[in-house]
């Protein structure tokens, strides 16, 4: 298996759910196309770009070729996001960052203890000091209110 | 001539009222860290500026971030002469060179060329945008649905061709970035489409989160776990001044780097990256001593300075003019027009006279400002560098999740900005450009609109796209534009069938 043949077969299965998610909507005519119109253009047209990259860019680097060094790091920064994702707003801005910043700096990154603490503290407190009170862009304060 | 005179004036007067002057200045100098410090692209520090700029009027908001875009070309100089680490990816080419000058100790000749040529094709520039979209934006007041879908449509195959790499990936990239543009309620028809009852959802997805994803968290993603020791060099300033003779070897370098690198700004793809290695390309043709090129030719240096600064002045024309961005970059200006209430189009330098003038006015200022500060300066802008990246990460990904939730007080921005940033490092693993995504996003809307419409016009029928002569010119060049990618396919082709035809003639024999 190759990186343009996994590729391609990705875009095909995507154009196909996507075929798939527009039954729901009306395609319309021609004269008078409906919400399904485009984006059912776009999966076939989608599609097609899959067989291609399945069929004629055969030569690229086989699949076991791709390295994944920065795995790790990777996986706990996109947990880290999706932290943030979900507790900026239940949590408040300031209790979120303390908690992501410390887990990348204290965890992740290995810092000495009162390196993490205070680049923790300071970022987080000096970031909503900066954004929310001086430029006035409204960051949430959680259920607390902190 | 007179009534631009007029308007420049118009633009000076509000480029110099005391707000604005400062906003400029503010975003040359963001722009210029943000140019200094790798992975923190113009891109990724436009739309993190952007929240700050809704206390603003629109005229100073867009001042701050084009500062911004400008600030990055000069900024992303430095760390490629000085330690061959592009900042941003328009400053490859300079690496080359620039960093051979400054093994040989002519570090600041390198960066005083790269300030002087900057600040010539940035002026030079501007006044090419003054002069040119103002007479565009009157052409395309003649526009209808069928010349705007067949504009889009070229615009988007040109991105195709022109952003490198597979042209079929490429397309892919397009039609995934359109398709995530429709997400979101239907405005013709009221229906929801691909929103999964996540009512956030109902307005789209913005192409904040989205560009801050794919540029922003996927570069975090795909750096944050590789030892990062720049080994720093550290210019003399006193010998700042060049030469005389390398100032006449870069004269007319950084005379056709301007021009290339206007005209080839105005087509859409990554246009200030191209310019760069075609004004490169192009010195090393020219020049009588071709050999010296990557040992430390300042031509090296002043073609491709000159060239990055100019195209994105250039980027700046159909998206003022036509409201049509030709790249990620435009694309979040224009975004951030759009969050100002103010609709970009042919008619946006009519009806906003004072915004776009002073825009320009402003970039007279903020290219005059950065040759003044950018050199004195570039002392401290370098001990940016020294922040060790286990520790700028984190402060990066923070300012990533207060511009995105800023935009719309949303944690579902945040958290399409999180799933577009592994999408993003995923994609760039597998060889995938993420910036046609980015611009299929900001499209999308006006693509169906425009294409919805002109079918209406036409009874359902295609043919009125090439009966309109204008939108007929379009699609012929989109027609060009695939037959280009398909050329080196069907070469490929009749190379193997010719050579297989040699073989059964060798078998033969």
């Amino acid at each position: 298996m190759t990186i343009d043949r996994l590729s391609g077969t990705v875009l095909l299965v995507l154009a196909g759910f996507i075929a798939f998610e527009t039954r729901v909507l009306p395609l319309g005519t021609h004269k008078v196309p409906g919400p399904a119109y485009l984006p059912l253009l776009l999966a076939s047209i989608l599609g097609v770009l899959g067989i291609l990259l399945i069929f004629v860019k055969a030569k690229s680097p086989p699949l076991r070729s791709l390295k994944w060094p920065e795995g790790l790091h990777a996986a706990a920064i996109v947990a880290c996001c999706f932290f943030a994702t979900f507790f900026i707003e239940v949590l408040g801005y300031r209790v979120t960052m303390l908690i992501v910043l410390g887990f990348l700096f204290g965890v992740v990154e290995r810092m000495k203890i009162w390196w993490a603490l205070g680049l923790t503290f300071a970022l987080t407190f000096g970031s909503f000091w900066i954004f929310n009170n001086m430029l006035k862009v409204i960051l949430p304060q959680g259920g607390l209110g902190i | 001539m007179a009534e631009t005179i007029q308007n420049l004036m118009l633009g000076f007067s509000t480029a110099f009222s005391p707000g604005n002057f400062f906003y400029a200045i503010m975003g040359c100098l963001i722009g210029t860290m943000v140019g200094v410090l790798p992975g923190v692209g113009p891109l990724a520090g436009i739309s993190l500026l952007l929240p700050s700029t809704f206390g603003l009027n629109p005229t100073a908001g867009l001042i701050l971030l084009a500062g911004v875009f400008y600030g990055a070309m000069y900024g992303g100089s430095t760390t490629s002469i000085l330690m061959r680490i592009p900042g941003e990816a328009a400053s490859v080419m300079t690496c080359i060179d620039g960093y051979a000058m400054a093994q040989k100790g002519r570090a600041g000749p390198a960066l005083a060329i790269a300030a002087i040529g900057s600040y010539i094709a940035g002026t030079a520039s501007v006044i090419g945008l003054m002069f040119l979209a103002p007479p565009l934006a009157r052409f395309a007041l003649g526009f209808g649905p069928p010349e705007y879908f067949a504009l889009l449509a070229l615009g988007l195959l040109v991105l195709g061709y022109m952003t490198g790499g597979s042209m079929i990936k490429n397309l892919a990239m397009i039609i995934l970035g359109l398709l995530f543009g429709m997400i979101g309620i239907d405005h013709m028809s009221g229906y929801f489409r691909f929103s999964y009852g996540i009512v956030a959802l109902g307005d789209g997805i913005g192409v904040v989160p989205v560009a801050v994803g794919l540029f922003g968290i996927a570069e975090i993603l795909a750096t944050a776990g590789n030892p990062f020791r720049p080994d720093i060099l550290k210019p003399k300033l006193k010998d700042l001044l060049p030469s005389r003779q390398e100032f006449r070897d870069s004269m007319f370098p950084i005379g056709r780097g301007t021009i290339l690198g206007f005209l080839i700004g105005i087509i859409p793809g990554s246009a200030h990256i191209i310019s760069t290695f075609m004004s490169y390309a192009v010195e090393r043709r020219l020049s009588k001593h071709p050999e010296k090129f990557g040992k430390g030719a300042i031509e090296g240096v002043a073609g491709p300075e000159s060239a990055n600064n100019a195209a994105s002045c250039g980027a700046l024309v159909p998206m003022l003019a036509l409201g049509v961005p030709t790249g990620p970059v435009p694309a979040v200006l224009l975004a951030a027009l759009m969050i100002h209430g103010i609709n970009p189009g042919p008619l946006f330098i009519k009806e906003q006279p004072t915004i776009f003038w002073g825009l320009i006015a402003s970039m007279y200022l903020g290219n005059f400002v950065l040759l003044l500060l950018n050199l004195p300066l570039v002392g401290i802008f370098i001990n940016f560098l020294r922040i060790p990246y286990r520790v700028l990460y984190p402060m990066i990904l923070m300012f990533c999740v207060i511009g995105v939730y800023a935009v719309n007080t949303s944690f579902v921005d945040v958290g399409i900005m999180s799933f577009m940033g592994l999408l993003g490092y995923i994609l760039r693993k597998f060889n995938f450009e993420t910036a046609p995504v980015v611009l299929g996003v900001v499209l999308a809307p006006i693509i169906e609109m425009s294409l919805r419409q002109a079918l209406a016009m036409s009874n359902g029928s295609y043919a009125i796209f090439y009966q309109r002569p204008v939108s007929a010119i379009f699609l012929v060049g989109a027609l060009l534009m695939i037959l280009l990618a398909l050329k080196p396919l069907i070469r490929k082709g009749m190379d193997w069938k010719w050579r297989e035809q040699l073989s059964k003639a060798d078998e033969n024999e």
